[in-house]
């Protein structure tokens, strides 16, 4: 396959970026689309030009680093993460529009490299259980009935890509948050901090300058995960019951 | 109190006095549309200039009325805070979108459904509110009783082709605005569940497309009748 690549080029933060062009030929249909970009990097580097700056790890689709707003669309045209595209989903000739997620809460550092560090703030600001140390208990000792436990396990599959907040036209951060904080309400070892959770993570999810829910689904359709919509109702649930019975004042 | 502007000055906060006031807005609807059907039978207004004057002379009416013009503010006020929100979490957007393959149209595009439907609601409170509550209305005697001829006001207004396709297009906007609005106002108070979300998304599809189509039928066969 020959194809043009339209890539976001920005040295730095405060660069202001620029889209420019560059051409791969002899890319096979069985590359993923992060191997295609290494073919690329290759050639600049031959070439002694500065590659292309790009988030990756594992490329097995379970890490969340990848991101790449492609041809229009979060981690491209399927619902997968980018690692898992393959260059059998693109034409022969085609021109690929390559960009850097677009959100305040997420300023591109590099490139396509964008700074997701907003979304660990918000895990640090509730999304875990408090555990005293001691003894390992029992693996069945809290009984969670299976329907429960896999919900549960639904919402926890989020990877934190970050594909929510660059498919949503508010740049909103509504289906990373509910996910995080549905996998610990729906369970016994989060009851504890569960008022607490729901408030303080929504207050620093705002700080952060995400855009607010217009329900419009994009997100969970992009999602790689396929995290569902139901956990923002929870979350709304979750808050709303929270601010109203809380002992924050 | 500051825990309530705390939680209503959130994103959940906001969203949330927009889903209470647009289903407030839509339960409105349908009474209004109740009313004013009644401008569709062959009695020459008379039922409709009855029911007029009373729901204007009744005070919980005027109560209701008061929160309606309130709820709009809110839901329009509040509109334009959370777009502000939005803009500013993404100042540079994106070169290719491809937003068609994942959300409706309605669903992006609610601001602007809105702004024309306020549009729409400054036109109409102008030529009709505003004219029953302050304008010269010719009055009419039932039954000893004198009445506010506001079936005169309107059967004359929509004799004009232009007002009634003004009508007619603004249905339109209103029943794309309603056939996200609906729905979405559920899921942002948090009723989403298995059983009543399918449920409820198809009372909306229906809502959106039956309710806007009947007001639509009133400036319509109203025009035809002139003819």
């Amino acid at each position: 396959m020959n194809l043009t690549l339209k890539i976001w080029r920005q040295k730095n933060i405060s660069d202001k970026g620029g889209f420019k062009d560059y051409k791969v030929t002899d890319i096979s249909k069985d590359m993923s689309f992060l191997e295609m970009l290494d073919v690329l990097n290759e050639q600049l580097s031959d070439k002694g030009e500065d590659p292309v700056h790009f988030d990756h790890d594992c490329r097995e689709g379970i890490c969340g680093m990848c991101s790449l707003h492609i041809n229009g669309k979060p981690h491209g045209p399927l619902q997968t993460t980018t690692c898992q595209l393959h260059m059998r989903s693109f034409n022969d000739g085609e021109t690929i529009t390559i960009e850097p997620w677009r959100a305040t809460a997420f300023p591109v550092v590099k490139d396509l490299v964008v700074d997701r560090s907003s979304f660990d703030r918000i895990i640090q600001a509730g999304g875990y259980v408090s555990v005293n140390t001691g003894g390992v208990p029992d693996a069945n000792e809290i009984p969670i009935p299976k329907r429960i436990a896999d919900e549960a396990f639904d919402a926890a599959t989020c990877i934190g890509c970050g594909a929510c907040v660059a498919a949503c036209k508010n740049a909103s951060a509504m289906l990373f948050t509910s996910a995080k904080i549905s996998q610990l309400a729906m369970l016994p070892q989060g009851q504890v901090e569960r008022k607490e959770r729901a408030e303080k993570m929504i207050a620093q999810m705002d700080s952060e300058g995400f855009g607010a829910c217009t329900n419009t689904g994009a997100c969970s359709a992009e999602c790689p995960k396929g995290i569902s919509l139901s956990n923002i109702a929870r979350m709304n649930r979750e808050y709303f019951a929270a601010s109203v019975s809380s002992e924050n004042v | 109190m500051s825990w309530v502007t705390k939680t209503l000055n959130s994103t959940l906060g906001k969203k949330l006095l927009m889903a209470l006031t647009g289903l407030f807005l839509i339960l409105f609807l349908v009474v209004h549309l109740a009313g004013n059907l009644q401008l569709l039978l062959p009695d020459e207004g008379e039922s409709f200039n009855i029911y007029a004057e009373t729901m204007a002379n009744n005070p919980l009416i005027k109560v209701v009325s008061i929160g309606n013009f309130a709820f709009i503010l809110i839901h329009v006020i509040w509109a334009i805070l959370l777009t502000k929100t939005n803009k500013k979490a993404r100042p540079v957007s994106y070169a290719v979108s491809n937003a068609s393959t994942n959300s409706t149209w309605a669903s992006r595009n609610m601001g602007i459904l809105g702004t024309v439907i306020l549009l729409f609601l400054i036109i109409h409170l102008r030529g009709f509110w505003y004219e029953f509550k302050f304008g010269e209305i010719p009055t009419i005697v039932y039954d000893g009783i004198t009445y506010k001829n506001g079936f005169a006001i309107i059967s004359e207004a929509y004799s004009n082709i232009l007002y009634v396709i003004v009508y007619v297009v603004a249905m339109g906007f209103l029943g794309f605005h309603l056939s996200h609005g609906f729905a979405s106002a559920f899921q942002t108070l948090g009723l989403n569940h298995v059983k009543y979300s399918p449920l409820i998304k198809k009372v909306g599809s229906i809502f959106s497309i039956v309710i806007p189509a009947l007001f639509a039928l009133i400036p319509i066969v109203m025009y035809i009748q002139t003819l």
